[in-house]
Order: structure tokens, then C-alpha cells, then sequence
């Protein structure tokens, strides 16, 4: 009761970018990087919340462990992302579901411009909250399987102070395992929160408005990033 | 001396009413947001009372007062807060948490010296996140309009009359002391809250496409949330997505990437051969997941 609204909204939706939004991106130049820690990721097979666990417990103990990705080091902070997140999330299915309508009318290239300028919106709000981690650990909360093919793998983030912060996975099984799809920190989920700004987007100013949008916001963070 | 004040504050009142919200053309089209012209000009307001007065001052907060004394003074408005979460878990019929908070406070306040170690958590006993709004929201008041508040930021109507209650019932409420008292206890707990915000703000700053868009949709999915402890019932689910799916499907095939794919991906752990497609409602919202 104490906690603010304002508080509220804003803790979540800096943490929903902090660990939460894995779908994070790269940058064609690090897309090469060879996968060397594949020995250790998750398995592709492996239970989704198994997978959750892994996964996260791993991004957590690097961070934690290299103090250049504290400082927010951009391309080392791709070149995990490329490694221990991106197989595991099904970037495309997010961005389409965030487009919502629209997706059916977008072109093939529009679809395309549009995953790659998300996926650059989230990796640079991704890195910013990684430089906030320091001695977070994952709780794993019961996991019920309810649908065969889509569930939800639900985590709490315990910080040395302040409450945990509750982090869902929603996941879906796809022919290459199990993908990462939405993410929810403290009750939000980060589909449904672009949803809306995307479709009045669109409206204003059609498929290319939006990608237009998202390409200036990227352009913006980064020129302020610079100064 | 008053001059100077009066000069002061006028500039202020400038700065804060300078320039105006951009209003987009379908604004309040939302069916959750028909004062969406009135929110987008009080959360500019806000954003600029934030700006020049909140921000600046939460970061000096930051710098004068060490660590471990501002951990301590969150402690104690956190414990005060555990009142309030007391008083709303038993109106919303959860007496185990009730007296949890209850215990919480009494361990805090004595061990905890006046709640500046949160001792409570550290024997288990976690806090609860309750308010009016959560408890009017459990007893069937539907959320109302999104409403910005001035300074307190997003709410709905139901939430800023909970909110009154909460601050009614808060023990730093303005009718319990001296008005001076108070005011001051207040602004500290604001500083406080802000202070925690920090590297937050930066962050949404980058991430939204429409900031004013995206503390809305996440004010109202938490607060659904928060009043359900944490299972809401995924009512609007995927509107869309029947339609979508075949395309995605196709859409994934086309462009996944090659990955090792094992046509059989299965995890073997929870294969029950029971399939309810359409209605992925989780759970019964009962029981809290982690206590």
C-alpha cells in the first residue's frame, strides 16, 4: 500500500525491460559471433520451465560475473544476448503479436524491418537494465503445465533489498523446442504493452508510419546515448 | 526576501506550464481512457513537476544521504505501509496475510527498531502489495476511466478513491499530527519513492514509443494483476490471434532460423494428452503463487 502508482507502473516497466525481455536483438555485425558457450546453453529438448531456469540463472551469473557487462558494453552485451537468449526466443511471433491486425497487411520486407527495429528498441532498454543487476538471484515458482503447447513459466527475481519482482515467461512449443514468446514482469505483459501504441500507430500513418517510429525512437536513443 | 520567493515560485509555475501535450488524433477512442485529452495534459504536468522539481531533488537525496540510512528510511515507510496491507487483506477476506502483516509490523517495529531493518522478510514472512483500490477492485468495482492524478501520477477513478482511503488510513494521515509533521513525512516518502526510480524513468524513456501509451496499458495490466495476486483471467485473450495463427505459422516456417530442429520436441515432463486450445486460463485465481 505504500507503493506509489506511479511507482508501480514505472518499476514494471523498467524491469520488463530489465531481465524480462530476452527477445533482445543484435546488430548484423555481431550476428556472427560463434555461439561458444553452446556446450553449456539449455537444451533445445529440455521442460520449458527447465528451460526458464537455465537460462536465466546463466544470464544472471554472467553479468554477475563480468563487470564490462555492468557498465552496460554494448556489443558484449550482444554477443550474450546472441548466445544465451536469442535461441530460445521466438522474436518474430512477438513482434507480430504486438503488431496485432496489421501484421496480415505488412509486406514481407515490412515484416522484416519491423521484428529488426523492435528487437533494437528492446536490446538497447535490455542493455540499460542490465547495468542494474548486481546480486539478483531466480526464484522458481511452481510450474503447472496447463496447455500442451503453451505455457506460462512463472520466476521472481530476488534483489538483496526491496520486494521480488515477479518475472512470467509465456512459452510456446514450436518443431525447435520450446520459445520464448511474451514476458511479464510485476503483471505486465510487454506484447500486450506495445499492442496499443502500435495500432494507433499504424492507424495514423499505416505500416510504414510505425516502422518509421520505432526507427527514430532507435535513432533517438542512440544520439542521447552519444551526448 | 518574499520577492525573491515570489520570483522563484513564478518560474517555476513557467517552466511547469510551458509547451503543451501533444494530443494524437484518436485519443480517446480507448474505451479505458475517454479523458485520454485531460490524462495526456496532467501526465505532461506531472512529467515536468517531475523534470525540474522531483527528479532533481530525489537525486540530490541520493548523493547527500548515504545508502544504508536511505534503505532505512524506505524500511520505515514500508512498515507503515504493512498497516495498510493488514487493513485490506482482512476487507478482502484474507486473514492468513492479514495477520502476516500484522506480524510483520510487530516484529519490524520492535526488532526491526521502528521498521529500519525489515527483519520480517528475512524470517519469511514477505510483504503484501494491497491498497483500497485492489480491495474495491476484489469486491467487483470495476476500474472506471484511467484517470491521471497531479503528481501521484496514473490511477483510475476507482483507484484514486482508494487512494484517499489509503491515505485516510495511512498512519502518517495529516488528521493523526501536526499538519507541518505530516507534510514533511510525506515529502520525504515521495523523495523516497522517487529516489528508487531513478535508474527506472531512464530506462522507459527508451523504451516506449509512446511514453503516455505505455505507463497507461502497464498501469492498467498491473493493477489487474496486483488485484488478482498475481492470476488474473486472461479475459481479452488473443483477440486476434485465431485468425493470425496459420499465418504465423506459415510466417515462422518460412523465416525460423535452422536451428538443430528435433521434429519431436517434446519435454517428455508434462505431455498430459489433454488439449483446450482456446481457453488457456491458467489457473483457479485463488492461492497467491509464492506463499
Amino acid at each position: 500500500m505504500s507503493r506509489n502508482p506511479l511507482t508501480s507502473a514505472l518499476t514494471g516497466l523498467a524491469f520488463t525491460l530489465s531481465l524480462g525481455v530476452s527477445g533482445l536483438a543484435m546488430q548484423p555485425t555481431f550476428a556472427q559471433v560463434a555461439p561458444a558457450a553452446a556446450a553449456t546453453a539449455p537444451d533445445l529438448n529440455a521442460a520449458p520451465d527447465e528451460l526458464v531456469r537455465k537460462l536465466s540463472t546463466e544470464v544472471l551469473a554472467s553479468i554477475k560475473s563480468d563487470p564490462a557487462l555492468q557498465n552496460g558494453d554494448l556489443p558484449k552485451l550482444q554477443q550474450l544476448v546472441d548466445e544465451r537468449i536469442l535461441p530460445y526466443v521466438n522474436f518474430e511471433k512477438m513482434t507480430q503479436l504486438a503488431v496485432g491486425r496489421g501484421w496480415r497487411q505488412a509486406t514481407p520486407e515490412q515484416r522484416q524491418a519491423l521484428s529488426r527495429e523492435f528487437r533494437t528498441l528492446l536490446v538497447r532498454t535490455y542493455a540499460g537494465a542490465m547495468s542494474q543487476v548486481r546480486d539478483h538471484q531466480v526464484k522458481m515458482l511452481p510450474f503447472r503445465p496447463g496447455n500442451p503447447d503453451d505455457v506460462v513459466v512463472r520466476t521472481q527475481i530476488v534483489a538483496p533489498r526491496g520486494d521480488p519482482i515477479q518475472l512470467d515467461y509465456r512459452l510456446e512449443k514450436t518443431a525447435a523446442g520450446w520459445k520464448i514468446y511474451d514476458v511479464n514482469v510485476l503483471g505486465v505483459w510487454l506484447v500486450e504493452n506495445y499492442k496499443n501504441s502500435f495500432a494507433s500507430e499504424i492507424n495514423q500513418s499505416g505500416i510504414d508510419g510505425l516502422i518509421k517510429a520505432l526507427t527514430e525512437r532507435n535513432k533517438q536513443f542512440e544520439a542521447a546515448k552519444k551526448a | 526576501m518574499r520577492t525573491a520567493l515570489k520570483i522563484v515560485a513564478s518560474c517555476l509555475m513557467a517552466m511547469l506550464s510551458v509547451g503543451c501535450a501533444t494530443i494524437p488524433p484518436d485519443a480517446g477512442k480507448n474505451p479505458a481512457d475517454p479523458w485520454e485529452v485531460y490524462n495526456r495534459q496532467m501526465a505532461d504536468f506531472n512529467d515536468r513537476a517531475d523534470k525540474y522539481v522531483l527528479a532533481p531533488v530525489a537525486r540530490g537525496y541520493t548523493k547527500v544521504v548515504p545508502a544504508p540510512a536511505r534503505d532505512c528510511i524506505g524500511n520505515i515507510f514500508r512498515n507503515l505501509g504493512d498497516v495498510g496491507n493488514a487493513i485490506n487483506n482482512l476487507l478482502q477476506g484474507k486473514p492468513a496475510q492479514a495477520s502476516s502483516d500484522i506480524c510483520r509490523v510487530a516484529i519490524n517495529t520492535t526488532v526491526g527498531l521502528l521498521g529500519c531493518f525489515d527483519v520480517a522478510t528475512s524470517v519469511g514472512l514477505t510483504r503484501s502489495n494491497e491498497d483500497f483500490g485492489q480491495t474495491f477492485g476484489r469486491w467487483g468495482v470495476g476500474p472506471g476511466p484511467y484517470f491521471v492524478l497531479p503528481i501521484l501520477g496514473p490511477s483510475t477513478v476507482r483507484d484514486a478513491i482508494g487512494r484517499a482511503a489509503d491515505i485516510y488510513t495511512d498512519p502518517l494521515a495529516f488528521n493523526h499530527w501536526e499538519r507541518a509533521y505530516s507534510i514533511a513525512a510525506w515529502s520525504l516518502r515521495l523523495i523516497d519513492v522517487r529516489a528508487g526510480l531513478l535508474d527506472a524513468t531512464a530506462l522507459l524513456e527508451g523504451a516506449a514509443l509512446d511514453k503516455y501509451q505505455f505507463i497507461r496499458d502497464g498501469y492498467l495490466q498491473r493493477r489487474l494483476n496486483l488485484i488478482y495476486d498475481g492470476n488474473p483471467p486472461r479475459e481479452k485473450e488473443e483477440d486476434e490471434e485465431p485468425e493470425d495463427k496459420p499465418a504465423d505459422k506459415l510466417e515462422k516456417e518460412e523465416s525460423a532460423p535452422a536451428k538443430p530442429a528435433e521434429p519431436e520436441g517434446n519435454s517428455g515432463a508434462q505431455q498430459e494428452p489433454k488439449a483446450e486450445k482456446p481457453a488457456p486460463q491458467p489457473d483457479q485465481p485463488a492461492p497467491p503463487p509464492g506463499r
